[in-house]
């Protein structure tokens, strides 16, 4: 199951640009949460502050408080730990172009020591099933690789091997923007689906899908959080006259 | 500013609407004209102005349309749009009020001219005075404006109901005035009509620039429904 995320008073930086300034937010358990905002705000940042990959940026700086559940993921926890608990997709579909189908899946297992052949089986047809992509693959696991597959076969794919691990929470950054609309009907699909069982964050701009696949929107504008509301409220009435315009295409 | 054309398109289809509005306005004075002066001619440049209402309620309709499936329009904008087409809905039915009154003229143009109990021109000029502050509230995005319409409906329906009493007294008492108070009675009951017209268009203005339906609730808003306004419980595991 997912687990909510309480962040506060969160700054980063990329050396001396001050990219996310004073954010603070309750990302809901069990439910999706969309970022919006133009190129550049900081929506991609904040997302990656949440399993602690900004900070694998040498030049990068990030304090705060980022709580998952009672872990606060910048005091004391290490990362590996935290990824585990995060899974996280990215905007072009990345599998390992050499491995096979399954071997995609089963990497995360692999890595953490699982080897016994049942559980690894078990869990590549869960993770599948889950990724709506078993159907489509079940008969090619091992004779196929990775990248053999379409390109929305691929996301789904990333989307299995990051469920593999039974994560609690499931960010994306952009996960349909490289797709043709039926791929990216089937990745909102599945986001609908996954949402009631992952805290899902997804970064988009394609305010459409925001609307379609999360109960709260988050709108930011340089590196700040202008308006975190319901989705609904967001997308027909919002409170803020920035977050209006941004939406209505008058800036941006 | 981006998206220059959608917004351009957007003061047209209110460009438009206005067009509508004007002639749906002055359907309701030409109909009431010919009631005063009883004036058959006048009565033809209704009908006439009917089919033009008509058309262009076609017309703002497709336009609305074509913004929404191609525009995929958000917040203020989406609100807009959605105003324009109940307004659009509401201008033509002011439009059938208007025909609906000159066919009544019509009528009683064959009838002997008789003193009614029931005051018409008093009536239609609040109610015409209603559609104006309604549309000038659209004119200038002004829920104020807007609210002030909605709480001069009672008069008129009040004055409807006036009627009815007076005209219904004249049908029992003077059974040979009955046509002439029937035709009156349904020209009160057209011009309550446009009243109502004018406030669904008053409550669309204040959905328009305040984002509150306030709907069959007396001008207050009205709650959203629990999924669509569902807060999702705060981030506890």
């Amino acid at each position: 199951m997912g687990v909510g995320i309480e962040v506060t008073n969160l700054n980063a930086w990329y050396g001396t640009n001050h990219t996310l300034q004073e954010i603070n937010l309750n990302i809901p358990a069990n439910h999706a949460t969309a970022l919006i905002g133009p190129s550049g705000c900081g929506k991609s940042t904040f997302v990656r502050c949440l399993n602690r990959m900004h900070e694998t940026n040498p030049i990068a700086r990030v304090t705060g408080s980022v709580k998952m559940g009672e872990m606060d993921i910048y005091a004391g926890a290490k990362p590996v730990q935290i990824r585990r608990r995060v899974g996280m997709v990215f905007q072009r579909p990345n599998p390992f172009p050499t491995m096979s189908i399954y071997d995609n899946v089963a990497s995360g297992l692999k890595l953490n020591g699982y080897t016994n052949r049942r559980v690894l089986d078990e869990t590549v047809e869960r993770s599948l099933k889950k990724a709506a992509l078993w159907d489509e693959v079940k008969n090619d696991l091992k004779k196929k690789s990775g990248a053999s597959l379409s390109g929305g076969q691929q996301q789904r794919l990333c989307i299995a091997r990051a469920l593999a691990v039974d994560p609690e929470v499931l960010l994306m950054d952009e996960p349909a923007s490289a797709l043709d609309p039926v791929s990216t009907s089937k990745i909102e699909d599945l986001i609908f689906e996954l949402k009631s069982q992952y805290t899902i964050v997804i970064v988009t701009h394609n305010m459409q899908q925001a609307a379609r696949v999360a109960e709260k929107t988050g709108f930011f504008l340089n590196g700040r959080l202008v308006e975190f509301d319901s989705t609904h409220k967001i997308f027909t009435n919002p409170s803020d006259k920035r977050t209006e315009d941004y939406i209505t295409g008058r800036f941006g | 500013m981006t998206r220059i054309r959608f917004h351009q398109s957007l003061e047209d289809l209110k460009e438009n609407l206005l067009v509508m509005a004007g002639l749906a306005e002055q359907a309701i004075q030409r109909a009431i004209e010919a009631y005063r002066v009883r004036d058959i001619s006048i009565c033809d440049l209704v009908t006439r102005s009917e089919v033009a209402i008509n058309r262009m309620e076609r017309d703002i309709d497709q336009a609305a349309l074509d913004l929404l499936a191609m525009e995929q329009p958000m917040a203020g904008d989406l609100r807009f749009i959605l105003s324009v087409i109940r307004i659009n809905a509401d201008l033509e039915r002011v439009g059938d009020a208007a025909k609906s009154i000159s066919d009544r003229v019509r009528q009683m143009d064959q009838m002997p001219l008789v003193e009614l109990p029931v005051d018409i021109p008093r009536m239609a000029a609040l109610a015409g005075d209603m559609v104006r502050k309604s549309l000038q509230a659209f004119i200038e995005a002004n829920a104020e404006q807007a609210r002030i319409v909605l709480t001069m409906d009672d008069a008129v329906d009040a004055m409807n109901r006036a009627a009815y009493k007076a005209l219904t007294k004249v049908m029992e008492e003077q059974s040979h005035l009955a046509p002439q108070a029937l035709s009156a009675l349904m020209i009160s009951r057209s011009l309550e009509r446009v009243a109502d017209h004018a406030t669904n268009i008053a409550e669309d203005v204040i959905f328009w620039v305040q984002g509150t339906d306030v709907r069959h609730n007396k001008g207050l808003p009205v709650k959203q429904n629990a999924t669509a306004n569902a807060e999702p419980q705060a981030s506890a595991d």
